[in-house]
């Protein structure tokens, strides 16, 4: 079964969806309640989130800390733009590796889909470059999204 | 020498995206991948030369001729690496799923 799907769209988007059996007011709640995200975005073992603070409301701010416990680690920081409990969240983030990675702009979409969600993330990047820069080094951890198939762009 | 680094940077543009798009279907020349675009022939040869560096197409010698295919082992190299970043947001979503499971549970007070 595959319920994930990730693909690019234009020189500058990655669009990300996934199906879930719970319904949108549950994965509103996960991707905004710092005690539920600090359990599940987490990218690969061994990694946790020791700093999770987030401010859920239009202007606030969030910071998101990663170590893997072997003195590797970096973080993201990001503004929210708009919140619509429980369907939409739109948010502005940068990497910190430790330079900031050029802003990624999200939109994140949560729709009733049966009792379920379909949950539909589209990345804006500035440009091509920073896209690609993107799928090379900055997703090494996972945590945000992007993957292209290859088919996908040839 | 294959780089992924380079390999992104080169896929980052429509042009080498289209031209990557047409040696999928089979091996070309520079005058055949210059056809569809209103490019000139260096303009191409620039594009095909940072596909090239990249890893992502090889050159064959045929007479004057210098016909271009995909090169499959650069384009592999980047697929597994692809696959990798999507097991790591998966392994992210699957533990979502069990977030939501423990949230329903608890909602129901088990």
């Amino acid at each position: 079964m595959s319920k994930m799907t990730l693909k690019t769209e234009g020189d500058t988007h990655v669009i990300v969806t996934r199906r879930f059996t719970a319904p949108p007011e549950a994965v509103y709640r996960a991707h905004t309640d710092p005690k539920l995200i600090q359990k599940w975005l987490l990218g690969p073992a061994g990694w946790t989130m020791p700093v999770c603070i987030n401010e859920a409301k239009a202007g606030g701010r969030f910071r998101y800390e990663w170590t893997n416990g072997k003195g590797s680690g970096f973080h993201i920081t990001g503004e929210y733009v708009e919140l619509d409990p429980y369907s939409r969240i739109v948010h502005i983030e940068r990497m910190h590796l430790p330079d900031p990675t050029p802003d990624n702009h999200i939109e994140t979409r949560f729709e009733a889909d049966g009792a379920g969600t379909l949950m539909t993330m589209r990345m804006t990047l500035p440009d091509g470059k920073t896209r690609a820069a993107m799928l090379a080094t900055g997703m090494e951890h996972g945590m945000e999204a992007s993957y292209v198939r290859l088919e996908g762009m040839l | 020498m294959y780089s992924l680094d380079a390999a992104f940077s080169a896929l980052a543009d429509p042009t080498r995206r289209a031209i990557l798009g047409r040696l999928a279907r089979g091996e070309a020349t520079v005058n055949e991948l210059a056809e569809p675009f209103e490019m000139t022939q260096p303009a191409i040869s620039q594009h095909l030369k940072v596909l090239e560096d990249a890893g992502l197409i090889v050159r064959r010698v045929e007479g004057t001729k210098r016909p271009r295919r995909l090169a499959k082992a650069g384009i592999e190299a980047m697929d597994q690496w692809l696959a990798m970043l999507r097991k790591a947001l998966e392994t992210n979503y699957d533990r979502l799923d069990e977030v939501l499971t423990g949230m329903e549970k608890h909602k129901k007070g088990e």
